[in-house]
C-alpha cells in the first residue's frame, strides 16, 4: 500500500519535472532551433520556422527528464543503499572463469584477430578491420599506457604528451630519409630522443605543481608543433614529410613493392597492402605488450612504488628520503619514451607526417582515455581506448545515418560531442573510471584491491 | 639540577640546535632558540599552540630554511652533518633523521605494507641497481626485497598492525594511522626520529599502545625528539623536556625540573587550554 502511494507520488513528481524540462527546453531552443535564418538567391536574409524539429527537442528533454526522475535515479539510489547495507566494497571477489582469465582471452583474441578478419572479409576487405580499427586503437592504447605512467601512476598532469609522439614520429621520418637508417635502428633511437626531450623539458618544469605544471606542459606541446610548422628547412612545415620508408620484417623481407625480397613475392601471395597492415598490427601489438610489461614490472620496483607514493603525497615522499625531482623525471622520461616509440610506429604506418597530427586535441584525447579508463589501470585504459577510438571509427561507418539526417550529415563530425557525452556519463556513474580500484604491488597474506575512494589523483 | 648541567656533556649529543631563528614576514616564529638532544633519550619539545614547535621541526628536517642558526647532527659513527645545508630528502637519506607530521601524511591509496616498502626506497633502489638490475631479476634484488618485507613485518608487529597489512592505509582507524606513520618513519632506518604530536587525538587505549611503541623504538637504539601538547604523556615517557613559548625557550631540563619551573607553570602546566589565556590575561594585568 505504502509502496504504491510512494510510486504514485514519484510518478507525479517525475511528470512535473518533465513539464518543467519541456518548458525550459522550449524557451532555450525556440530561437536556436525553432527559427532558422538563411540567405535566399538575392542574398537577402530570410527566416523560416522548424516547429517539427523544435517539438522533437522538447519531447526528448521532457521524456529524458521523466525517465531520469521516475526510474533511473530511484534505481541508482536503491543500488547505493543496498551496497551500503551489505557493506560490500567496490570490488567483489566472486569472479567467474571469464573474469579470471580476461587478459589471456583478450590476448588470444588479439592474436587471431587479423587472420579472422582476412577469413571473414577477404584479403582486401580485412584492411578496414586491421588498419582502421586494430592498428588505430592499439596506437592509442600504447599512447594512453605511456601517459598513464606520468598521469596515472606519478600523478603529474601532462597536457602536452603529444609532443613526445611528435618527436618520435619526426625522428623516424627525418633520420630515415637523411641517413637511410632502418626502422629497427630508429625505433629505439626515436624512443631515446623523445625521452631525452622529456628530461630536457622535465628538468625546469617539474618543480612546478598542479595547474602550473599542466599549463607549462600544454605550452611545450604547442611549442613543438609550432617549431615543426615553422622550421621549414628541416621539417617542410605544414606540407609535412612524405615517402617515409616502410618497416621491414626484421630486415628479412621488405614490404616495398619493387624490392627483390618482397614479402608477398617471397611467399607467393597476391599483391596486397593487407599483409603489410597485418604485419604492422602485430608490430604495434608487440609494442603495446612491451609497454604493459614494462609498466607492470616497474610498478613492483622501488621506482614504481615511489611514483605512486608521489601521487599520494609528495611531502611525505620527501620526508622518507625520496628524491622527488629524479623520481618525477624518470616517470616523465619513460612516458615520453613510450610516446616516442608510438610516434616512430605512426610515421612508418602513415608514410607521411605533418604537424596536423600533433595538435592539442590529440593530447586531450589521450588524457581522456587515461581518465576514463581509471588512472593507473591498464585494463581500464585499454577498454576506454577501444570504446573511444573504436567508437569514432564506427561513426565513420554509419552511412545509413545519411538516409535519416540527409546527405550532408557527416557522423564523424559529431565525434567530439559523443566523446564529451561519454565522458560525462562515465564520470557520473564511475567517477574513478572504468576500473577504479588499484592492485597492490606487494602483499603479506592476500592481494586485496584498493578501492578507488582511497587513492588520490596527485597534485599536478 | 640546573638546565645546563646534563647538556654540557657533548659526547652523546645527537642533535644540537644553536641560535635558531625563523622569520615569516614580520613574524619571528622562532627567536634565537638553542637546545640539545641526547642519544638514546626521548626528548620532548612542549609549548602552547602556536609556540613554534612544528616550525622547529620543519627547520630540523629541511622543510624550511632557517633564517639563522646552526643545526648539527652527530651520527653514531661520529660523522657530523649540518642539517640546514642539506635538502629535505637528504636529511632522511644521508643524515638519518626521519619525521612524522602533525596532520598525518600517509599514502592512503597504498596498502599498509606498501607504505612501509616505500620508506625503504633508497636501500631498495640501490639493491635494484637503480631499477636496471631489478628489471633483469637479479638475485641480489630478490634478496633485498625479501629483506625489505622482513623489516616491514618487524615494524608491523611492533606497531600492532600485522592484521591490517594488506588493507589500504586510508582505511585504518586514527590510532592505527598514527602508529603506521611512525613505523613508516622507522623503516627509513633513522638515528633520530622526530614525532609531531603523535598522541594528539588518541583515546587512552591508543595512547597506551603508542607509548609502548615509542619505548620499543628507543630500546631499539633510535633517539626520539617529540612534540607534545598533552603534558601527562610527556611527563610519563620523556627523559628531557624543552619548553617553548612564542618562539623562545622558557625552560629546559628533566620532567621534574620543568614541572616545577614557575615560568612553565604560569604559561602552561596544570591549566586547561582556555585557562591558559585567562592566566595570561591576568599576567598582563599584573594580577598574578
Ligand atoms: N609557513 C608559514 N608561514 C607563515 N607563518 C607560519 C608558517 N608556519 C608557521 N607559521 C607561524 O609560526 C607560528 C608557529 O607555528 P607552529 O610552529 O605551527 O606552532 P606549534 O606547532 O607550536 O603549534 C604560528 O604563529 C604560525 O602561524
Ligand atoms: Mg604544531
Amino acid at each position: 500500500m505504502a509502496q504504491s502511494s510512494d510510486n504514485n507520488s514519484l510518478m507525479a513528481q517525475a511528470a512535473k519535472e518533465a513539464l518543467v524540462a519541456a518548458a525550459v527546453s522550449f524557451g532555450l531552443f525556440i530561437l536556436y532551433v525553432g527559427i532558422e535564418t538563411y540567405q535566399d538567391i538575392n542574398n537577402a536574409l530570410v527566416w523560416r520556422t522548424r516547429w517539427g524539429l523544435l517539438a522533437v527537442f522538447v519531447v526528448i528533454a521532457a521524456v529524458s527528464r521523466f525517465l531520469v526522475v521516475g526510474f533511473i535515479k530511484p534505481h541508482l539510489d536503491k543500488r547505493k543503499r543496498d551496497k551500503a547495507k551489505a557493506g560490500i566494497p567496490e570490488v567483489s571477489d566472486g569472479k567467474n572463469f571469464f573474469q579470471r582469465n580476461f587478459l589471456k582471452i583478450a590476448l588470444i583474441g588479439l592474436l587471431i584477430y587479423p587472420p579472422l578478419s582476412v577469413m571473414l572479409a577477404g584479403t582486401q576487405g580485412s584492411l578496414k578491420y586491421v588498419d582502421n580499427f586494430g592498428i588505430q586503437i592499439l596506437i592509442y592504447v600504447m599512447l594512453a599506457w605511456g601517459l598513464n605512467i606520468v598521469v596515472g601512476l606519478a600523478g603529474l598532469l601532462d597536457l602536452g604528451y603529444v609532443a613526445f609522439y611528435a618527436v618520435g614520429a619526426y625522428s623516424y621520418a627525418l633520420l630515415s630519409q637523411q641517413f637511410g637508417l632502418s626502422f629497427w635502428v630508429l625505433l629505439p633511437l626515436s624512443g631515446i630522443l623523445a625521452a631525452f626531450w622529456g628530461v630536457i623539458l622535465g628538468f625546469p618544469v617539474l618543480r612546478l605543481r598542479g595547474d602550473y605544471l599542466a599549463i607549462v606542459t600544454l605550452a611545450f606541446g604547442e611549442i613543438i608543433r609550432l617549431v615543426l610548422i615553422n622550421w621549414t628547412a628541416v621539417t617542410k612545415g605544414t606540407f609535412g614529410i612524405s615517402g617515409i620508408p616502410k618497416a621491414s620484417f626484421f630486415g628479412i623481407w621488405s614490404f616495398d613493392v619493387g624490392a627483390a625480397n618482397n614479402f608477398t613475392k617471397a611467399w607467393g601471395l597476391s599483391m596486397s597492402s593487407a599483409y603489410y597492415k597485418i604485419f604492422l598490427f602485430y608490430l604495434i601489438l608487440a609494442l603495446c605488450m612491451l609497454t604493459a610489461y614494462v609498466t607492470i614490472k616497474l610498478r613492483r620496483m622501488p621506482i614504481g612504488r615511489a611514483w605512486e607514493a608521489l601521487r599520494e603525497d609528495e611531502i611525505a615522499c620527501r620526508s622518507l628520503g625520496i628524491n622527488t625531482v629524479t623520481t618525477k623525471l624518470t616517470a616523465f622520461a619513460i612516458g615520453a619514451m613510450i610516446g616516442g616509440f608510438a610516434g616512430a610506429f605512426f610515421a612508418t604506418r602513415q608514410g607521411f607526417v605533418s604537424p596536423e597530427s600533433f595538435v592539442f586535441l590529440e593530447s586531450a584525447v589521450i588524457l581522456a582515455i587515461v581518465v576514463l579508463g581509471g588512472m593507473g589501470s591498464l585494463t581500464g585504459i585499454a577498454i576506454a581506448a577501444i570504446v573511444m577510438v573504436g567508437g569514432t571509427e564506427l561513426l565513420r561507418e554509419m552511412e545509413f545515418l545519411k538516409h535519416v539526417f540527409g546527405p550532408d550529415f557527416t557522423p564523424e563530425l559529431y565525434r567530439m560531442l559523443l566523446f564529451g557525452l561519454a565522458m560525462i556519463v562515465v564520470m557520473v556513474f564511475k567517477p574513478r573510471g572504468f576500473v577504479g580500484s588499484r592492485e597492490p604491488t606487494a602483499f603479506l597474506k592476500e592481494r586485496k584491491a584498493v578501492a578507488g575512494s582511497f587513492t588520490k589523483e596527485g597534485h599536478g | 639540577m640546573t638546565p645546563g648541567t646534563n647538556t654540557m656533556n657533548n659526547n652523546d649529543t645527537i642533535l644540537k640546535v644553536e641560535h635558531l631563528s625563523m622569520r615569516f614576514g614580520g613574524l619571528m616564529a622562532i627567536d634565537d632558540f638553542s637546545f640539545e638532544a641526547r642519544r638514546g633519550n626521548i626528548t620532548a619539545l612542549i609549548g602552547p599552540n602556536g609556540a613554534g614547535k612544528t616550525t622547529v621541526f620543519n627547520c630540523i628536517t629541511g622543510f624550511y630554511k632557517p633564517t639563522m642558526g646552526m643545526i648539527t647532527l652527530k651520527q653514531r659513527d661520529g660523522d657530523h652533518y649540518l642539517l640546514e645545508r642539506l635538502r629535505d630528502f637528504e636529511i632522511t637519506k644521508i643524515a638519518k633523521v626521519s619525521r612524522t607530521f602533525q596532520n598525518i601524511r600517509l599514502f592512503s591509496g597504498l596498502t599498509v605494507l606498501e607504505n612501509l616498502l616505500v620508506a625503504q626506497h633508497n636501500a631498495l633502489m640501490k639493491a635494484s641497481g637503480y631499477t636496471i638490475l631489478g628489471l633483469l631479476g637479479m638475485p641480489a634484488y630478490t634478496k633485498a626485497s625479501a629483506a625489505a618485507i622482513d623489516k616491514a613485518k618487524y615494524w608491523l608487529d611492533k606497531a600492532n598492525l600485522t592484521e591490517r597489512a594488506d588493507d589500504p592505509a586510508g582505511d585504518l582507524p586514527y590510532g592505527g594511522q598514527r602508529r603506521l606513520e611512525i613505523a613508516r618513519a622507522m623503516c627509513t632506518g633513522p638515528e633520530l626520529l622526530c614525532l609531531d604530536e603523535p598522541a594528539a587525538g588518541l583515546n587512552p587505549r591508543e595512547s597506551a599502545a603508542l607509548n609502548t611503541l615509542l619505548h620499543s623504538i628507543r630500546d631499539d637504539g633510535a633517539s626520539i625528539l617529540l612534540i607534545e601538547h598533552d603534558m601527562s604523556v610527556v611527563m610519563e615517557i620523556s627523559d628531557h623536556v624543552v619548553v617553548l613559548e612564542y618562539g623562545q625557550k622558557i625552560s629546559d631540563g628533566t620532567p621534574d625540573h620543568v614541572k616545577n619551573d614557575p615560568k612553565v607553570i604560569a604559561a602552561y602546566l596544570g591549566v586547561e587550554d582556555d585557562e591558559v589565556e585567562q592566566i595570561e590575561e591576568q599576567l598582563d594585568e599584573g594580577r598574578i
